[in-house]
């Protein structure tokens, strides 16, 4: 408990201190009107400690890519997002993260309402292959708001009003009563897209979305995050640098559990501030 | 060269042995099984008549005699012995599968459904007759039923543990990350997925106990006529062949036959409809 508070105040000095050497590179403060905030944030599994005192805004409507090399985080920092991380056996966190300004670490917050706001895709395509596709896209409705009903034309409503989101209705709406698992790849990931969609998050985390498809269904997958952007906040973790080039409005950069660079996507490939940043992404190392 | 080609001969010629030398173990391994089915078959066959299914037992040499309430009292006390076996072992298998995890406790229970999966059938009808029967001064039905409800514990619980660890943790997540909470997950989406694995494990389980004797010598008992309640003592078809067929007559040996054929058939179908419960519309196995 005590580790966890000086952790905290450890973080609300550096958060605002730009006079800090690393201060510059990470500072995300131009971003006025963020969704989420994200202070001081610490993770470890066991004893291993994987996220060390991060600090990042996230912007509304806006794509944020978190890049960097296997193990640095990436991960483990979005499933704090939506306090999926505390699931695996031994992880934990500490830290403040802020959505729409009220801290989701809150003694008060119920993590189950937290990831009813904040939505997650998966690398693999994991939809659930005793639904049907109809029922995968319901399911979080119909699993989800206990002691609510729902009439069959309104969950149809939103059901097609997801798939059309995500760009799957026109391939699917002819077999919505067919298991999930009879769909390709790419379109079981767009289908995992529009179950997220159902439940209207505020914020779309994406862990690697496109790593398991082909390019063709990669492509996809970057022009549905595009035009999802415009009603609602994406952080996507990836591997590919190109990826995040395309479709990044922001882009962070992670190094051994800690952010080493932050800024306009732009920004970040062409006058990256940081020695570290400039030769992961020049290819020098990762 | 030479050597090359020897070589590759004698490879070849150990190939064509080691395959006939397994097609000739699955011959061994299902011959017993198959000349059983058949003995059983054709001893049995010429026993059943329409008689044997509607009407009771009769006296030696009484053409007439049937089974009917051994075949009735059978299925009762499988109902019984599903609904004690059944859902304990499936909540169990879900506790050890979703929320026990490996500590000290979830591992004793694991250890003991592995004892007790061992433990004689006998014993478990000594344990069932002095909770059951004893106290009450009277076999009944009940305490058989309960009997086989507690063989299928152990078996139930395993087999529900290893279903539900079957399914991948990536379906967890999603449910999670939908804002479902936990224990929705567990009903609609783990067990939604293992359901056609479990209706398997569930029917084998059943199939396994139906054979069974030792657990209702003393605990039903059996019943030459109709039981009015599970109160009384109740008939069953294994312990009808066990008596019948260490009986002196012919005709009741006869009888045997033909009860054990029926009750071959009754597994058989358990172990069918098992079969069709695992090839549902909506398989568990994911790409």
């Amino acid at each position: 408990m005590s580790a966890q508070a000086g952790a905290v105040a450890a973080v609300e000095e550096t958060c605002g201190s730009p006079g800090l050497p690393d201060g510059a590179a990470v500072d995300s403060t131009a971003i006025t009107d963020p969704v989420m905030e994200v202070k001081s944030l610490n993770a470890w599994y066991g004893s291993f400690q994987s996220l060390h005192n991060i600090c990042m805004r996230v912007a509304r409507q806006r794509v944020t890519a978190l890049i960097g090399p296997s193990g640095c985080g990436k991960s483990t920092f979005i499933r704090c997002l939506n306090r999926m991380h505390e699931m695996a056996p031994g992880a934990r966190a500490a830290g403040q993260v802020l959505l729409e300004g009220e801290d989701i670490y809150d003694p008060q917050v119920d993590p189950v309402a937290v990831r009813r706001a904040v939505g997650m895709v998966f690398q693999k395509p994991n939809p659930f292959p005793a639904y049907s596709i109809f029922e995968n896209v319901a399911a979080g409705l119909t699993l989800a708001r206990v002691g609510r009903r729902f009439y069959r034309s309104q969950l149809a409503e939103v059901v097609e009003r997801s798939l059309r989101q995500a760009a799957l209705w026109d391939e699917v709406k002819d077999r919505l009563r067919q298991p999930a698992t009879t769909l390709s790849g790419g379109q079981q990931q767009r289908l995992c897209i529009a179950r997220a969609l159902a439940v209207e998050p505020k914020v779309l985390l994406m862990d690697e979305p496109a790593a398991a498809l082909d390019p063709i269904s990669t492509l996809k997958i970057e022009e549905l995050i595009l035009s999802l952007k415009e009603q609602r906040t994406i952080v996507i973790v990836t591997h590919n640098m190109q990826q995040a080039a395309r479709i990044a409005d922001y882009t962070a950069f992670m190094l051994m559990g800690e952010l080493i660079e932050f800024g306009p996507t732009a920004q970040v490939f062409t006058t990256p501030r940081d020695k570290r940043c400039e030769d992961y992404i020049t290819g020098r190392f990762g | 060269m030479d050597v090359d080609r020897l070589h590759r001969r004698r490879r070849r010629w150990k190939e064509r042995l080691m395959t006939v030398l397994i097609y000739l173990s699955v011959l061994v391994a299902l011959l017993p099984l198959f000349s059983i089915l058949i003995y059983v078959a054709i001893k049995g066959i010429g026993a059943l008549n329409w008689d044997f299914f509607v009407r009771l037992p009769g006296p030696v040499g009484d053409p007439h005699a049937g089974m009917a309430n051994a075949i009735v009292g059978t299925l009762e006390l499988l109902l019984v012995a599903a609904a004690v076996g059944l859902p304990i072992g499936i909540l169990a298998g879900i506790y050890l599968a979703e929320f026990g995890g490996h500590g000290l406790f979830s591992n004793s229970v694991r250890f003991l459904a592995d004892v007790l999966s061992g433990v004689p059938s006998i014993v478990i009808g000594i344990f069932a007759y002095a909770l059951m029967v004893l106290p009450v001064k009277h076999f009944s039905g009940w305490s058989g039923g309960v009997a086989l409800g507690i063989m299928m514990i152990p078996v139930v619980t395993r087999t529900t543990e290893e279903l539900i660890r079957m399914v991948p943790r990536s379906l967890r997540e999603a449910g999670l990350a939908l804002g479902v909470p936990r224990w929705r997950v567990t009903v609609s989406i783990v067990l939604r997925t293992a359901a056609g694995g479990l209706t398997t494990g569930a029917m084998l389980a059943l199939a396994r106990v139906a054979g069974e004797t030792a657990p209702l010598l003393f605990t039903a008992f059996g019943n030459r006529y109709w039981h009015r309640s599970l109160n009384e003592p109740v008939a069953a078809l294994t312990l009808q062949i066990y008596q019948y067929a260490i009986s002196a007559f012919e005709d009741w040996q006869r009888q045997a036959w033909g009860a054990a054929f029926v009750l071959i058939i009754m597994v058989l179908i358990l172990n069918i409809l098992a079969r069709l419960g695992t090839r549902s519309k909506f398989s568990t196995q994911q790409e």
